[in-house]
């Protein structure tokens, strides 16, 4: 079903925007009124819809009363009270927690970690009882209501404890959904998608783009459903996979492949846990070739399982072993950042130097150095 | 919301000051006369034939802290006012004395002299010892089953049935309980039946937990006792959050987590009672402080007295009571809960008590002490028979009631472990059922994967899982 919609989808790109506008099968088109915003306004349209939309819902984490380090909280708490949109101490694992608890009682609890870097602290508590709540009380007790925001990845300047991408420790924990949106439509859509899912959600935020990433978003209420991967560009050549920001790297590259005569299908998984296998598998199959990037660094991260899955599956299709073009397996530096990052560069250079026919193995060699 | 009043109330008062140009050396500049005597003249009141000056002398006056004198200043930092000192002086690290701890019976069941609390009534009393004897006897057929193999694990409460029981007892049904592992006997007392915690320790199919976590693992929305968790003290920020719920809502009810001397080492035990304290949630922490955290006594947990003083650090009320004496427990959480209901905040209980028990059927706790340390406190500091003693003080049981009790315990246990041994276990499918509110389809795959498994080499797998 998924699939069937992603090819129908079609990607416009608008100048001077990181992404185009779109349709998907869930919003309605034509009369919707859309205003153009950044990524952190889109978040914050969608709390405000959250906290309208359910009065036993609650935003919460630090700093969140001002409008937040990001700007993503702001006028919540003016608008919803102190009682509900409030400042947390200095602690993630009283900041989930507390939210656990809150949500085991019924409410929505939007709980946002103000740098993915710092949500270690909590992973016990995400781990051991957000994701188990469920399953170990027989379903006497649930905490779906609970959602955890965190901003991840690259900013161009933050170093360690600034730029990290931890979601593949969150994909391996079964219980809890995963979703990264790409842009500001999708944020607004997946968000809301998320803070009303049944299941806790954890939510990351592509720092990158809450500024840089202008996009027309519809102005109402709007959802867009999880485990539903999307195409956003049709191809016949080779599939790419990606989530967050790195989609505007990959899109890059297919422009720049597009040049070279070869022809790209690129896939935005949207949801990574539970994740859409159906579509990733339908377009490798008629590809006959997957590429797989993120900026999380390449041992065991997300896009092993990825890769595992799609051989399993269209092992007989494939043409080429799977492609994985990462972060390198250091921690996130500082001065290195533009040489560690998996840049268009990494993910074209060896399609750009082979032959542009699709028979050749064109991906094999060029990402030998980085795995 | 009172400290900003007080650092606007006293900038307020300086900016007064300035202008009008009184004496006392500004806030801003203060650190500049670090050095040099206490400078500036007494501030000087003057009658001004203008009324703003003298409403501005007048505000001034009325605002004035009356600590400006040379030897003590007061400052505003954020977070309020503090007062200057200029000896240098270490607060200790503990008091003189330890925190006493309140009890309203002495060791042998009688009523001391002058002691406070909370009346029960014959009812409620005779309740609560009959539910102390069924969890002592609960712990004892269980703990036989599992020695005899018919159970895979269990862990008991002995030693600690007052806390079990007062506590309960002290609430209301809608309070909502965040356990640890050792308080099955709030369960019972709100009604949960023999048959019902056999159910789980068997993990059949009418095990609510549906045969998911190892036995003593309860859990009861309809008697509002959250699922237990192994994780230590995982539970307690989760109760905040629940108490904080209850008083959005308006509840008349509270939350209520248990947690050991171990717990309260635990990260999640620092986190909960700041939030607590910063969320004014109505929640109680009750810290069973039992001695032991498997074979690692207080003494190598923490260097503070007890637990009960970490309360103040946090800025939450606490008591330090006796565990083993069931009417200063109820009173003390029938207290504790008014407290933190009315008044929205959190309030801290360290009951002292002692594990008489092993840790666990996996533990022999006769290899880290002494038999006649345990002896000890099973005989001579028993809860059961201190509050025996008063209930029948006050001609409300008998030897007579004691062994009908017995009796009858005994039969009800047997019978539940009988029927919940050959209950069927849940059929497969609840592996796969509530990971999420919905089998994603990853999990309906691997369902069909592990029924193809077992159809080709049944042997392999247990026979008393229905397909």
């Amino acid at each position: 079903m998924a699939s069937l919609l992603g090819r129908f989808c079609r990607k416009l790109v608008v100048p001077g925007s990181a992404h185009g506008s779109r349709m998907t099968s869930t919003t309605a088109c034509g009369s919707e009124t859309v205003k153009s915003l950044n990524l952190y306004s889109a978040i914050n349209q969608a709390l405000h819809i959250a906290l309208e939309t359910d009065p036993r819902s609650y935003v919460f984490g630090e700093d969140v009363g001002f409008g937040g380090v990001f700007r993503c909280t702001t006028g919540l708490a003016e608008r919803f009270g102190k009682n509900r949109v409030f400042n947390t101490p200095l602690c993630e694992q009283g900041i989930v927690g507390f939210g656990i608890g809150l949500a085991a009682m019924g409410n929505r609890a939007v709980v946002e970690i103000q740098f993915a870097d710092y949500i270690y602290p909590a992973f016990d508590q995400i781990v051991n009882e957000a994701a188990k709540f469920r399953y170990r009380s027989g379903n006497q007790f649930n905490c779906g209501g609970l959602t955890i925001r965190a901003p991840y990845g690259a900013v161009g300047h933050g170093g360690h404890y600034h730029s990290q991408s931890p979601e593949a420790f969150f994909c391996h924990v079964p219980g809890i959904k995963v979703v990264i949106p790409r842009s500001p439509r999708e944020a607004k859509g997946l968000l809301l998608s998320s803070i009303r899912d049944p299941n806790p959600v954890v939510f990351f935020e592509p720092k990158w783009l809450y500024r840089q990433a202008v996009e027309e978003v519809p102005e109402h209420d709007y959802m867009i459903p999880l485990s539903q991967a999307e195409v956003i560009r049709e191809g016949s050549d080779i599939t790419l996979v990606g989530w967050g920001a790195q989609l505007t790297v990959m899109e890059q590259a297919c422009l720049d492949a597009e040049k070279e005569g070869i022809s790209c299908e690129l896939i935005d998984l949207k949801t990574l846990l539970p994740w859409d296998k159906e579509t990733v598998e339908a377009s490798v199959k008629k590809t006959g070739r997957l590429l797989i990037s993120h900026e999380a660094p390449i041992t065991g991260g997300f896009g092993a399982e990825i890769s595992a899955t799609i051989l399993e599956r269209c092992f007989l299709k494939l043409e080429a072993p799977v492609s994985r073009v990462c972060g390198l397996d250091t921690p996130f530096p500082l001065v290195f950042e533009p040489f560690y990052m998996p840049t268009k560069n990494k993910a074209s250079s060896s399609s750009s130097l082979s032959s542009p026919s699709k028979n050749t193995h064109f991906l094999i060699h060029g990402f030998s150095r980085l795995l | 919301m009172a400290q900003h009043l007080k650092s606007s109330k006293s900038t307020f008062l300086n900016v007064l000051r300035h202008s009008l140009a009184f004496g006392s050396p500004s806030h801003a500049s203060r650190h500049l006369r670090q050095k040099l005597p206490h400078g500036g003249p007494p501030s000087i009141k003057k009658v001004s034939p203008n009324p703003l000056t003298r409403l501005c002398n007048t505000m001034v006056d009325t605002l004035s802290s009356s600590h400006e004198d040379t030897n003590s200043q007061v400052m505003d930092f954020p977070g309020g006012k503090v007062s200057f000192t200029p000896e240098i002086h270490f607060i200790s690290e503990s008091n003189e004395e330890r925190v006493p701890c309140y009890r309203v019976l002495d060791d042998n069941g009688q009523q001391l002299p002058n002691s406070q609390f909370v009346p029960v009534s014959k009812e409620i009393a005779v309740k609560m010892y009959s539910d102390m004897v069924t969890l002592q006897m609960m712990d004892n057929i269980f703990y036989e089953a599992q020695r005899q193999g018919r159970l895979s694990f269990y862990a008991t409460a002995y030693g600690e049935e007052a806390i079990n029981i007062a506590s309960a007892a002290a609430l209301s049904p809608d309070d909502v309980i965040f356990p640890q592992y050792r308080e099955p006997g709030v369960l019972l007392w709100r009604g949960f039946t023999l048959q019902e915690f056999a159910n789980q320790c068997f993990g059949n199919k009418s095990d609510y937990g549906k045969g998911r976590q190892m036995p003593v693992h309860y859990g009861s929305n309809k008697l509002n006792y959250f699922t237990v968790s192994a994780t230590i003290a995982t539970q307690l920020p989760n109760a905040v959050g629940a108490a904080y719920s209850l008083k959005m809502d308006g509840k008349d009810a509270c939350a209520v987590t248990f947690f050991g001397d171990g717990g309260s080492s635990e990260g999640d035990f620092h986190a909960a009672m700041n939030f607590a304290a910063v969320m004014e949630a109505p929640v109680l922490f009750i810290c069973r402080n039992n001695g032991w955290a498997i074979s690692t006594p207080t003494s190598d947990q923490f260097r503070s007295d007890g637990v009960v003083v970490k309360g103040r650090a946090y800025g939450i009320r606490s008591i330090r009571v006796d565990g083993n004496d069931a009417l200063a427990m109820y009173s003390a959480v029938h207290e504790a809960r008014e407290m933190a209901i009315r008044e929205h905040r959190p309030i801290l209980i360290e009951a002292l008590t002692y594990r008489v028990g092993h840790h666990s059927t996996s533990d022999d706790s006769t290899r880290y002490r002494s038999a006649d340390e345990i002896e000890w406190w099973n005989k001579a500091r028993n809860p059961l028979s201190r509050f025996r003693t008063w209930v029948e003080s006050n001609g409300w049981w008998s030897d007579e009631a004691e062994s009908d009790l017995r009796s009858r315990i005994k039969k009800e246990m047997l019978e539940a472990i009988r029927v919940a041994e050959k209950t069927e276990k849940p059929n497969l499918n609840h592996m796969f059922s509530d990971v999420y509110d919905v089998p994603p389809l990853n999990l309906r795959e691997q369902e069909l994967l592990v029924r193809q498994a077992i159809k080709s080499h049944p042997q392999d797998y247990p026979s008393d899982v229905p397909l």
